[in-house]
């Protein structure tokens, strides 16, 4: 199934939104890939296509051209329903802007993808509970979004793509909209809870006081990968500066 | 999944308020609406339903419907008698005279006059006194809202009198008649003695009523009655409508109502339709989550025709009890008597609430589904 401890791997995976004069190319033959028990970021500009990536690998978005292989699976061999039962069970989102159901409270919005995979409602909000728990946020977990500091949505939202136990979790810049020090401990508890052996965890950031939780950074320009650093040092200057403390075992 | 759509549906109060309230308001405004409309019209026939011992009507070929009389001959009622299937046969009478109180009150009014030897026709909802009491001479029987306008402020009392084309006649009874649809005193009595107080004509008979021997539908009496006489014979429930087609085709009552129910149907559902879509709308990047996160379009559609049916139900439930409360406070007024909800209107109502969250449905579930869930991701 899944070949060489890779959940996901890309190759010459292209995309492009319109046609003709108005065609855009978002990606422009990525090659990536994301190993199980790591935690691998896609970094680059703004426009750069890391989000178009992420999203076509969550299967939200069809590529052009190229080869995906998603968990051993590749999407293509799946019809619409069957990829939408793929993402339920095998992948968890955590939104920049935190998406959480502002009519729902903590442990209610965590238990959503339970729900949606018929899981009886008590037992769903006790596993949602629990979870909020090993998060710090048992206190927290009656409250509804609104009550919920920026940095205890986002933690919400971590328990959310946690609760289902899904075997890839895709982070969209979930740093974007917090405060540094709010952020590392996202970060610390993105990196302590969702990083196992049996799991890839995926983070799209440009937010380079983050880069030091990463295993490896895949480095996007202009629709393509331009680097993939899996090591202390390996970094461009002005990246390296930043990723100082990057302190995990080189793969390579 | 369902927990979560009436969490969504209930979360932000004022959109879900509004929301309710407006197919509320909608279901008011058209089930009070095509009732009175109804129920109006329905008094155009009030009399001919208020005569319960006959199922057929004779009368003048050219009469189109109550208010438009021609008298027929008094052998008229011989030849009716003739016609094979005919149980009974009875005349009846109807004019205008003007009944004028001992203060000076007046007031312009129904006189029906009843087959002396049977009294056929006679009310037969009393609130005072007998109609039995109509044998006695110079006698009537008043509906209440007759007497309340000739008697203001007064309680009901028999044994007053009137005067009627100068003759003096006495109140026996207090009928609770149907309204007719002028507002005008109703008044029974014997058929000599309408005659008598109306004065003398040619000839004096309005109606004959007729009810046909066991075995023989009204339907085939009047087929019977007006191939034997040329008279223009209906069933009741055939000449109540008569009524209600002369006077929707030849006044301006369905105009009115109509511009009204049409109003409160467009602005209602319009209202009502575009805030449940607007609220789909408002809630899209909840549903992109949703998608995102793996719940199907068909999950997603059944929440959003959850959704829609909750307050659809909600509101059409409300609004017919605003009407029920409504027609029941007016139920008790005099110049709004017997104007009730129909039923037939809660019905249509019903149906057209239904279609609009029908309508709100669909463009709500199709703006989901065609969503991207990638959408989701833009900031």
């Amino acid at each position: 199934m899944e070949s060489n401890g890779h959940a996901v791997s890309c190759h010459g995976v292209q995309k492009h939104y319109g046609e003709g004069e108005t065609r855009i190319d978002a990606l422009r033959g990525v090659d990536f890939s994301a190993r199980f028990g790591e935690l691998s970021f896609l970094v680059g500009p703004s426009g750069c296509g890391k989000t178009t990536l992420l999203c076509v690998i969550a299967g939200l978005l069809d590529r052009n051209e190229g080869d995906l292989t998603v968990l051993g699976q590749r999407p293509d061999d799946l019809s619409n329903s069957e990829r939408v039962l793929f993402r339920r069970r095998n992948l968890g989102f955590v939104f920049q802007q935190y998406n959480l159901l502002p009519a729902l409270t903590a442990a209610e919005n965590v238990a959503v993808p339970l729900l949606a995979a018929e899981v009886p409602r008590k037992e769903a909000l006790d596993r949602s509970k629990a979870l909020l728990s090993r998060l710090g946020m048992e206190k927290r977990a009656g409250a509804f979004p609104t009550k919920l500091s920026g940095g205890q949505q986002q933690r919400v939202a971590l328990a959310r793509a946690l609760v289902h136990e899904p075997r890839i979790i895709v982070c969209d810049e979930p740093t974007a909209a917090l405060d540094h020090a709010t952020g590392e401990t996202v970060m610390d508890l993105l990196a302590s809870n969702a990083v196992q052996p049996d799991r890839a965890v995926i983070v799209v950031t440009h937010d380079s006081r983050v880069f030091h939780h990463a295993d490896s950074i895949a480095r996007m320009d202009d629709g393509r990968i331009v680097e993939v650093t899996r090591a202390i040092g390996s970094f461009p200057p002005e990246v390296t500066e930043v990723a100082a403390p990057f302190h995990k075992e080189a793969a390579l | 999944m369902n927990f979560v759509a009436l969490r969504m549906l209930t979360g932000d109060r004022a959109k879900y308020f509004g929301l309710v309230f407006a197919i509320a308001f909608c279901t008011f405004l058209l089930e009070n609406q095509t009732s009175i409309f109804a129920n109006i019209l329905r008094r155009t026939a009030s009399q001919i339903l208020d005569v319960t011992d006959a199922e057929v009507w004779v009368m003048d070929p050219m009469t189109e419907y109550w208010d438009q009389t021609k008298a027929l001959k008094d052998t008229d009622l011989t030849r009716v008698r003739g016609v094979s299937g005919v149980g009974w046969a009875v005349r009846l009478f109807k004019g205008n005279p003007v009944a004028r109180t001992r203060s000076g009150r007046f007031a312009a009014s129904f006189l029906i006059g009843l087959d002396d030897a049977t009294l056929a026709g006679a009310p037969r909802k009393m609130i005072l006194g007998s109609w039995e009491r109509l044998r006695e001479p110079d006698s009537v029987v008043i509906d209440k809202a007759g007497y309340v306008l000739l008697f203001p402020g007064e309680p009901l009392r028999l044994d007053r009198t009137l005067e009627m084309n100068d003759h003096m006649v006495r109140i026996v009874g207090i009928s609770d008649a149907s309204p007719p649809f002028a507002s005008l005193p109703v008044m029974h009595t014997r058929y000599s003695e309408a005659v008598n107080f109306v004065g003398r004509e040619r000839t004096q008979l309005s109606f004959l009523i007729a009810r046909p021997v066991p075995g023989v539908t009204p339907q085939e009496l009047t087929g019977r009655i007006q191939a034997r006489t040329g008279l223009r014979a209906r069933t009741t429930k055939e000449f109540m409508w008569d009524c209600v087609r002369y006077y929707l085709k030849n006044t301006g009552i369905p105009v009115n109502f109509g511009i009204t129910i049409t109003v409160a149907l467009v602005v209602g559902t319009v209202v009502a339709g575009q805030t449940f879509y607007l609220f789909t709308v408002d809630n899209l990047k909840q549903f992109g989550a949703l998608k995102a996160i793996g719940v199907t379009n068909l999950r997603l559609t059944g929440m959003i025709l959850l959704q829609a049916f909750s307050v659809g139900a909600l509101g059409f439930a409300l609004g017919t009890g605003m009407a029920a409360s409504f027609f029941e406070l007016t139920l008790q007024k005099l110049a709004t008597r017997h104007i009730v909800l129909m039923w037939q209107c809660v019905g249509i109502t019903g149906a057209c609430i239904f279609f609009v969250v029908i309508v709100a449905s669909l463009l709500s579930i199709r703006r989901v589904l065609v969503l991207e869930p990638a959408a989701v991701f833009q900031g």
